[in-house]
Parts: structure tokens; sequence; C-alpha cells
């Protein structure tokens, strides 16, 4: 189905209960490397639910998960990240009280055996620090890698919640609304930060505004109750009369 | 940096020194509070640095407390004195830990108080532990080459002691492991996403900050020369917490500070009145609506340092 052989993330029929509520219901998807898909669809349509069973946050009711090629499903959300598999999220979700570069060295050191290093400094692991300023540079926060993270504007935490993310050098990254909150010039900065991501990391994008799908998409899932109501480019979707109907409908 | 290793070393010249000048009576004071402060930083480690707050740290104190007057009974030496009684702590520690870490908050607190309390069920029952009288008359063995039964060599191998695990956790909290730690404190669940086996690390952290008490709780054997149940008494963890406390969370130097005042008010107010316990009692009442940071806190904010 889709160009460049297989693809680096499998969901098959994904499944999940809570009690009587199915919120996310048989959904399955194929996403190609560095491929750039958004998931779109009305509030409750089991998007953010879609992640936490992508990213081993919560246990599939039924259905499976493969990514590069292996099943991930029900493995802890640490064992997912160190795959390659990183995700933002939607609420920011940082270390208020740490530094920026601080925040984005974690990350960084987080898959290397040094982290249990207990007499050595900081600085004698290069490693995680270059990765750091680099993921800084990529969301735009080089010129305040010394500000606690509390302290800095609205906009700059959700950049640097992307930051984060994308420090652990994922194959692919999975953003809940980045631009959740944000002002138009905001979502503007943010969708430009996101165009400028390197191409060989993969996108799965939880997005709201049109024009950041419509820019930022090779690939649109629209989700709805759960189900995969649509798929295809952006145009293609868009010229889905079921959407359509999903969208302005019911209002 | 400089000028804290500097204030360190100051410190630490004066303390060892401190029996030149001093009567029998404050050098036994400032022993306990070295000890004390060992022990108080090795909680700091977990409540400030990693965000754990244990109200059982008490069980290493008595473990390396028993381990120790056990040891240096049968066997008085180097190794009875200063590997035994960490590497039992260490043991307590991973086991209690690996149940522990798998709650947290109030949880954490209570498993942890309830584990304490079941070193204290046993060391008080047990006859091989002395029971309620506990062990007496440990000897001061010969411990590195050094006579420890001489007062002064005794003095200066306690303040070399303290001045190592002082030294250690300030590494400790400065390195990659430390940082880790602290991120957890901020975060735990995003240190989880971007990778972190965060439940090892907390394991590590519980596991060293047991081995350090226990180092404590075998000094305070040493000292005394003697060990009772109450070392596991859930009112010397909720002692080390008030240390803390007082001295400011998250400090290392703060719990030192804390064991410091602790003791001191202990003792001279002890000595006026029968109701120390008030006493102490309204003024940590005090300190803590009116210096919540602690000492450090307080001199942070005088001062003008940053954290």
């Amino acid at each position: 189905m889709t160009a460049g052989g297989a693809p680096l993330l499998v969901a098959e029929r994904l499944t999940r209960h809570f009690g009587a509520l199915t919120a996310v219901n048989g959904v399955s998807l194929d996403i190609a490397p560095r491929e750039r898909r958004a998931i779109i669809g009305p509030n409750g349509a089991g998007k953010t639910t879609l992640f936490n069973l992508i990213t081993g946050s919560l246990a599939p009711s039924a259905g499976r998960i493969l990514f590069d090629g292996k099943p991930i499903t029900g493995l802890p959300p640490h064992v997912v990240a160190r795959r390659g598999l990183s995700r933002s999220f939607q609420r920011t979700n940082l270390f208020p009280k740490l530094t920026v570069l601080e925040n984005l060295r974690l990350a960084a050191a987080a898959d290397g055996r040094g982290s249990y290093s207990l007499l050595g400094g900081i600085a004698r692991l290069p490693g995680p620090l270059l990765r750091a300023r680099e993921a800084a540079e990529a969301v735009g926060l080089t010129d305040r890698l010394q500000e606690q993270a509390s302290r800095l504007s609205y906009g700059e935490q959700r950049q640097l919640e992307v930051g984060v993310a994308l420090a652990t050098s994922p194959k692919l990254l999975l953003l809940d609304e980045p631009t959740a909150g944000m002002s138009p010039e905001e979502t503007l900065r943010m969708t430009r930060m996101l165009e400028g991501l390197p191409r060989e990391v993969t996108l799965l994008i939880i997005e709201h505004d049109m024009d950041v799908v419509s820019s930022l998409a090779d690939r649109v899932t629209v989700l709805h109750y759960g189900e995969v109501l649509s798929e295809g480019s952006f145009q293609e979707v868009k010229a889905d009369p079921r959407v359509y109907e999903v969208y302005l409908g019911s209002g | 940096m400089i000028a804290r290793l500097a204030a360190f070393l100051v410190l630490l010249a004066a303390a060892a020194a401190f029996p030149l000048f001093a009567g029998k009576y404050p050098v036994t004071l400032l022993q306990e509070i070295l000890i004390w402060g060992v022990f108080a930083m090795s909680l700091d480690l977990l409540m400030g640095y990693a965000g754990m707050v244990s109200f059982g740290h008490s069980a290493f104190f008595g473990v390396g407390g028993y381990v120790a007057a056990l040891a240096l009974t049968a066997y008085p030496g180097t190794l009875s004195a200063l590997a035994l009684p960490p590497l039992a702590a260490g043991l307590a520690a991973l086991v209690i830990g690996f149940f522990s870490i798998r709650v947290s908050g109030v949880y954490f607190i209570m498993l942890t108080l309830a584990f304490s309390q079941m070193f204290y069920a046993v060391a008080f029952q047990a006859a091989w532990l002395g029971a309620e009288d506990g062990i007496v008359g440990v000897p001061r063995a010969s411990v590195v080459g050094i006579n420890l039964a001489q007062p002064m060599s005794f003095h200066l191998y306690l303040v070399a002691l303290v001045a190592l695990g002082a030294l250690f956790l300030w590494r400790v909290v400065r390195s990659p492991f430390g940082h880790v730690l602290q991120g957890i404190h901020e975060n735990e669940s995003r240190m989880q996403a971007v990778g972190y086996a965060v439940n090892r690390y907390k394991l590590l952290a519980f596991v060293i900050a047991g081995m350090l008490a226990g180092v404590a709780g075998a000094l305070y054997t040493q000292l005394v020369g003697s060990i009772t149940p109450d070392a596991f008494l859930w009112t010397t963890s909720g002692e080390a917490l008030l240390m803390v406390i007082i001295g400011g969370t998250g400090t290392l130097g703060g719990a030192v500070l804390g064991a410091g005042a602790f003791i001191l008010l202990q003792s001279l107010v002890s000595s006026y009145t029968e109701r120390w316990m008030l006493i102490l009692g309204l003024t940590f009442i005090l300190l803590v609506l009116f210096a919540p940071g602690g000492i450090v806190g307080a001199l942070r904010g005088r001062v003008g340092l940053r954290a």
C-alpha cells in the first residue's frame, strides 16, 4: 500500500475498552518509514488512547502492534521508547524545575548505560549533551538552554515538549496535538519547526488545526468513535463526504 | 565550587581537631551529630533527590548497628566494622526496596514503615539479638591498623568516615545517576516515556541510601558500645526525617546542619526541663511554618545564594 518497502509501524485491529466504552475499536494502521501521517477526528474519537496503546502506556484489549517488524504489544513504555518510538504529550509534560538543556539532556541520555554512573560528571557523557543541543536547535530553543522550563512562555514549553521527545533520537515521533492552546503565530512557528525536522524521523501527529495538517501530512487518517472513518491524502480525506458529515454535520 | 570545597575542608579540620579544645561531653555530642548527619544525608538522597519519602530508614540504621555489634563481638576487626554492616544493610534495602518502590507516595511511606517495624519486632524478641536489652559491651576493635580503643583515634576514624560518606553522596547527586533521580523526582512518568527503567534507578538509590544508613548504624554501635531494638523504631526514622526537613531537603549539607540543630536543641532543652519534647515540637512547627526551605533555605535567602 505504501511506497518504500516494509512499514515502520503496523497496528493490527487495535481495540481498547474502558468498561462499557470502546475507546479504540479495531483500528489498523500502516506507517511507512519517513512518512508524515496526521490523525484527525472530533474530540473523544480515541486519538490519544491510540497513542497510549502504541507507546505502551495502555495495554490493548485486543490487536497487536509491530514496530520495525517486531512485536511491541504489551511492552512497558520505557522499553518501547528505547526501540525508537518517542512521544510528546497533549498536556505539557516536562521537568519544570530543571533547565531547558537538562530537560533535553535527560531525554537524550535515556538509552545509555552511562546513566547508571555514580561518580562521573555530566560532562563525561558528551553524546547526550550533543544530542540535547541538536534537539534544542531543531525546536528553536538554542538561546534558552539555561532557562528553567517552568519560566518559558507557553509556546516555548510546547516547543520543549516536542524537543524532549525528539532528543531521544527516535525513528518514529508521535506528537499529540503539538499546537494545542497556541496562538496563531505560535502555531505557525510550530508548523515551520515540524516541517524542518529531518525526514528520517517518521511522524505520527494528532492535530486539530487543518492548516497544520494540510501543510505537514503526507497522509491523513480520520478517527471517529474509535474507528477509522477514512484514510488518504489530505485532499482525498477532505473530499470524503463522511468526513464532511462528521466535522460539520454533527457540529 | 572552590569556596564550598574550602569551607568543607575547614569544617573537616575543625571537627577533627575538636577534642583538642573541648571536653568529653561536647565531643560525644559532635560525634553523635556526625553519625546522625550521615544517616540523615542518606535519607536526603531518597527524599530530596529521588523524591522517595521513606519512613522506614531506621531498618538500615538498625541492621548496620546490629551486624556491627554481632560481628565486632565475634571477630573484632576491619571487616566487621566497615564491610559487613553496609553490606547487610544494602541487602536489607534490596529486599525492602524491591517491594516498596512498586508503590509511591503515602503507600511507599506505609510499606517502608511496616518493614522497619517488622525488624523492630524481630530484634525485640530474638534472644540471639539480646531481645529488648539489645547487644551490649561491643568492643572498639582495631580497624585498618588503627586502635580505636584510643579516643582520639576513634574520633579521627569517625570524622574520616563521615567525610568520605559526605563526599561520596556529593558526587552521586551530581553524577548522571543523580540527575536521573532528580528527573524521576520531577516527573516520573515522563522519565519512563523517554526510556528510563525508572524502578531500577529507584531501587539502586534505595540500596545506596540503605548502605550508608548501615554505616551510620555501625558507627553508632561503635560509639556507644551497644545497640538496642530502639534503633529500628519508627522514631529513629522520624527523627532523621525531621533533621532533613529542618536542614533543608535536597541539599545534603542541610541534613548535617539539621542533625546538629536537632541534637543540640535536644541536649540543651532536656537539661532544663522534662518537657523538652514539647519545646522541640513547637520549635519544629515554627521552623516549618516560617522557614520551609529549612536552615539552608533560610541561609540562601539571607546571603542571596542560589541553588
